[in-house]
């Protein structure tokens, strides 16, 4: 059929917007005024910071355990994971309850992180997941499953299955 | 109709194998002795029942074995046969060869054909060697029966039933009913003998009939007929047709009347030949780990529930609308709550609680077998079969148990002739007590053996550079060189000790479970393993302290006592450390601050702190923390789940205000800081 | 419907003989040993009775002959469960009073006929 050029727009138009609406969703938090993003589906829960119980001979980012429900999860602060310089929490700190899979040993864990704040939920299509370039952040970059583009701020995906690895944390 | 009968197999499974273990404990008692006449009778209602139902339910080969089985108990109890020593140990071999196919039908396995042959020829030789009545019961199967030429028959039949019939519940109109299926049926009936009316006794039968039956019918079906009433009734069948043939052949009749096929449980046939396709059932999937709980008990904790409901909606209605005039109501609410919890609580406890019996059961026989194959003469005496533990205790109790058991036996009592030679009796006595002590479950195994050596045990332990020689060692330390994993050589596990299980796994296996083992022994005496475990796994009777602003809590069954320390009975041993002079003895000190880096703990002397004495693996540790706060019970939840073992910390808990505190692992404390 | 009282101390048997009766639409009561069978007997009118011979506490023929000496239980037909060759046990139960017996290993339909023959 025959279409005018404006229809032809649109219709251009209705594709790109189908297609942003694809692809998967992201929690995005901000740590030491970076921006990260953690697969929404990982996400169990949000809680605010509260102390926790230390835990002796632990790696120096495992803050601690909490009680969730009745189940003992440990707390990790990223700031220390990630070697950035440590600040005291405020109201705005958030503890982001993950549940991962270990890639070691394969079995599923919670585990929770702290963040400075949390941002949006945000969707990042596949295909603005590029392989990520070398450079320095303060990350590992095997941790990062890709970046994507949050309005104009660059988003870095993590891969909590293999930075949150508890059996990395044995070698402590 | 067709049933499904294998709705039936897993209570008919059930019931046979407790049937076995009522047979052996029987079989057991006869053996020593103590059996009377109702115990040997309870060992053959149990045959007699394995029998019954594995043929009812298609177990034709179990049928079989289990029938000559009886055949040798009914013999027993009728006083027609002694049952000797060697009688016994066939049937107890006969048992486990049951159990092993009845293992084999229900779970779908195989069944070891030779030993069911071996047992079967050991039982008939047996019963061959004296003649009895009982083998003339088990005849040939019965030949094919050859079609006898059923010709048209007339068979006059006279059927007087005596005055007393019906005393017997049987009804004249229902065999005549069931005469008249057979054939065309005429007759007629004779009142000759009824009394007069006024003498007329109604429960009494003066009928009587003259009857004709015509069809192709043989005597046997006219027999089967009048099976029940033979002795209550006069009968005469007699064929008026010369085409009759009086041989009667083993036929099986129409199945109105109940009569099984022949036995099949010859003398000669070998019933083990093939399992049956039907003995065999499907392999199904391993069953679900399940208890047995009596319907009181779930009674109860219905009931239970009820009340908490209850008190939780009362509880939930005063919050509601909460001012403070009723804070009162509130308190009593939430005492009331606490109590309902702690009833729940014990009551679910008490569901997975099993009595030890469960696994002493087992012991009996062992020592038996054990004993024989050794030539040694020795008795087993068991108290408190009755002391309950939780279950998963229960059941990781029993490997390290039988080794120590069957220890006792090998290593500790004597040959008969040398226990003579000491002036001992000849028969040894092996005691296996259980009974509840201080929370926790006490099990002790005694024997009256030749004991332990101790200088033996420490001469070599230094030959295998466990102990540096010339070292003061206390007995205690001495005996638990038996428990090191260095200590015993391959060529020493004999076959009766059992390969693979060495006392170091049995001492492993109970700390694992949180417990301990203690030796007592005097060398020429005898000896005792105490072995001391927490009554359940789940749940932790527990010290709370605090180092800092950390809180731990240490199991109360690794406590010996609290001390407040004094500064003189402090000593610095050089390579060892810091010890405490505790009464006679020197404690190395474990600092938690230290050990666990507690940034902000307060006591810094000596003095400041407390020093709990714990005791793991038979050394005792001062464990110097802040303060004790207070003792309760604590759920132990895993740190593992989520996170990962830490050392000297065996879990984790919440507390009451909804933190986590750790529990502290001793004998993994200890171990960190030798 | 009819009214049957099943006697036998194994459980399996007890249960497979209850529900091929009442699959045949009749009312089964169970009991595990004699005794526990005339208790039952006491408060409910049988109009059959089943039972095994080798049972605890009281056997089978011990029971047949004190539930003859129940009023209500002079005629009432008395069944037993016995193996094909005991033809001693048949007799003692006949003396008794049994009615008759069922031979043991039996399957559903032929319990069944022998029921439906006795009691209809």
């Amino acid at each position: 059929m025959m279409m005018t050029a404006e229809q032809e727009n649109e219709a251009i138009d209705q594709e790109q917007i189908t297609e942003a609406d694809q692809g998967e969703e992201y929690l995005t938090f901000s740590l030491a005024n970076e921006e990260y993003g953690v697969d929404i589906l990982r996400v169990q829960e949000l809680r605010g910071w509260e102390p926790v119980t230390r835990v002796p001979n632990s790696p120096d980012y495992v803050k601690g355990v909490l009680n969730l429900r009745g189940a003992i999860v440990p707390v990790i602060d990223l700031r220390v994971r990630f070697n950035l310089p440590v600040e005291d929490y405020s109201s705005l700190t958030v503890v982001i309850v993950l549940a991962i899979k270990d890639k070691k040993d394969g079995n599923e864990r919670i585990i929770s992180v702290v963040v400075d704040e949390i941002s949006d939920v945000v969707k990042a299509k596949m295909s603005e997941i590029q392989a990520t370039p070398k450079f320095g952040s303060a990350l590992d970059i095997e941790y990062i499953s890709g970046l994507a583009d949050a309005d104009g701020k660059m988003l870095m995906l993590l891969d909590i299955d293999t930075m949150l690895s508890v059996s990395d944390m044995q070698q402590f | 109709m067709a049933i499904d009968m294998e709705q039936f197999h897993q209570v008919f499974f059930e019931e046979s194998f407790e049937g076995l273990d009522v047979m052996e404990t029987g079989l057991l008692n006869l053996d020593n002795g103590d059996a009377d006449n109702e115990e040997i009778n309870t060992i053959f209602r149990a045959a007699h029942s394995i029998k019954g139902g594995s043929g009812t339910f298609g177990f034709q080969s179990i049928s079989d074995f289990t029938h000559i089985m009886e055949t040798l108990l009914d013999e027993v109890r009728d006083g027609i046969r002694d049952l000797t020593h060697e009688g016994i140990n066939v049937l107890l071999k006969s048992v486990d060869c049951l159990r092993m196919m009845m293992t084999a039908a229900s779970e779908g396995g195989d069944v070891d054909d030779s030993e069911v042959k071996t047992n079967f020829d050991a039982l008939q030789n047996i019963l061959g060697s004296e003649s009895s009545s009982a083998t003339e019961e088990i005849s040939e199967p019965a030949a094919d029966s050859t079609a006898q030429a059923s010709a048209e028959t007339v068979w006059k039949i006279s059927f007087a039933p005596h005055k007393n019939f019906m005393q017997f519940g049987n009804d004249p109109a229902r065999i005549i009913r069931e005469l008249a299926t057979l054939g065309k049926l005429s007759g007629h009936v004779d009142t000759d003998n009824v009394p007069e009316f006024t003498d007329l006794n109604p429960e009494d039968m003066f009928l009587s009939w003259d009857l004709e039956l015509k069809g192709e019918v043989t005597k046997e079906q006219i027999d089967d007929v009048f099976s029940w009433v033979e002795d209550e009734s006069d009968i005469s069948i007699t064929a008026m047709s010369s085409d009759v043939s009086s041989q009667t052949v083993k036929k099986q009749t129409d199945a109105t009347v109940v009569k099984s096929e022949a036995v099949k449980a010859p003398v000669k046939a070998k019933p083990a030949a093939a399992v049956k396709a039907s003995d065999k059932k499907e392999k199904s999937t391993p069953a679900s780990s399940s208890i047995r709980v009596g319907i009181d008990k779930i009674d109860d904790l219905i009931n239970m529930v009820g009340e908490l409901v209850i008190t939780q909606s009362m509880l939930s209605m005063l919050g509601e609308d909460f001012n403070m005039t009723r804070l009162e109501k509130l308190q009593e609410g939430l005492i009331q709550l606490d109590r309902h919890t702690r009833e729940l609580q014990e009551s679910v406890m008490q569901i997975r609680m099993v009595p030890i019996s469960f696994t002493f059961s087992r012991f009996p026989r062992m020592v038996r077998d054990l004993s024989e194959k050794l030539d040694k003469k020795i008795e087993l005496v068991m108290h408190g079969e009755n002391t309950e533990l939780d279950k998963t205790v229960i059941e990781k109790i029993g490997d390290p148990l039988v080794h120590l058991v069957r220890n006792s036996v090998d290593h500790g009592i004597e040959m008969p002739e040398d226990r003579l030679a000491a002036g001992k009796p000849e028969t040894g006595t092996i005691q296996l007590n259980a009974f509840h002590r201080g929370g926790n479950i006490v099990i002790e195994i005694t024997d009256d053996g030749k004991g332990i050596d101790k200088d033996v045990i420490l001469a070599k332990g230094i030959e295998k550079g466990l102990v540096e020689a010339g070292a003061k060692l206390s007995d205690q330390q001495i005996y638990d060189l038996l428990f090191n994993p260095g200590f015993s050589t391959a060529a020493e596990i004999t076959d009766v000790s059992g390969r693979g299980v060495g006392m170091d796994v049995v001492k492993k296996n109970i700390m694992s479970l949180g417990g301990a083992i203690e030796t007592h022994s005097v060398k020429g005496q005898g000896s005792i393993f105490s072995i001391r475990l927490p009554l359940t796994l789940a749940i932790l009777d527990g010290q709370s302290v605090s180092v800092g602003s950390d809180n731990y809590i240490i199991p109360l069954v690794s406590i010996v006592e609290s001390v407040q320390p004094k500064k003189e009975s402090l000593n610095m041993v050089a390579g060892k450390g810091e010890t405490y002079k505790l009464r006679d003895e020197y404690l190395p000190i474990i600092r938690i601050r230290d050990l666990f880096n507690v940034p902000d703990a307060k006591a810094d002397d000596l003095e400041e702190g407390l020093l709990v004495v714990v005791e793991a693996d038979g050394k005792r540790f001062g464990v110097f923390v802040d303060d004790l706060l207070g003792q309760q019970q604590v759920v132990i939840k895993s740190l593992e789940s989520n996170y990962k073992r830490i050392n000297g910390v065996s879990g984790a808990t919440i507390l009451g205000d909804g933190s986590v505190a750790l529990i502290l692992d001793i004998p993994s404390l200890i171990r960190m800081s030798d | 419907m009819a009214l049957i009282l099943t006697v036998d101390d194994s459980a399996s048997m007890r249960q497979m003989v209850a529900f091929t009766l009442k699959g045949a639409g009749y009312d089964v009561v169970e009991a595990e040993d004699g005794q526990k069978a005339l208790d039952a007997s006491k408060t409910k009118k049988f109009d059959l009775v089943i039972t095994d011979v080798n049972m605890p506490v009281m056997d089978g023929i011990t029971f047949i002959r004190h539930l003859r000496t129940e009023v209500n239980y002079k005629f009432t037909p008395i069944l037993m469960l016995t193996t094909e060759s005991s033809s001693d046990k048949k007799a003692e139960g006949k003396s008794a009073g049994a009615t008759g017996w069922i031979v043991k290993p039996f399957n559903p339909d032929q319990l069944l006929a022998v029921v439906k023959k006795v009691i209809g």
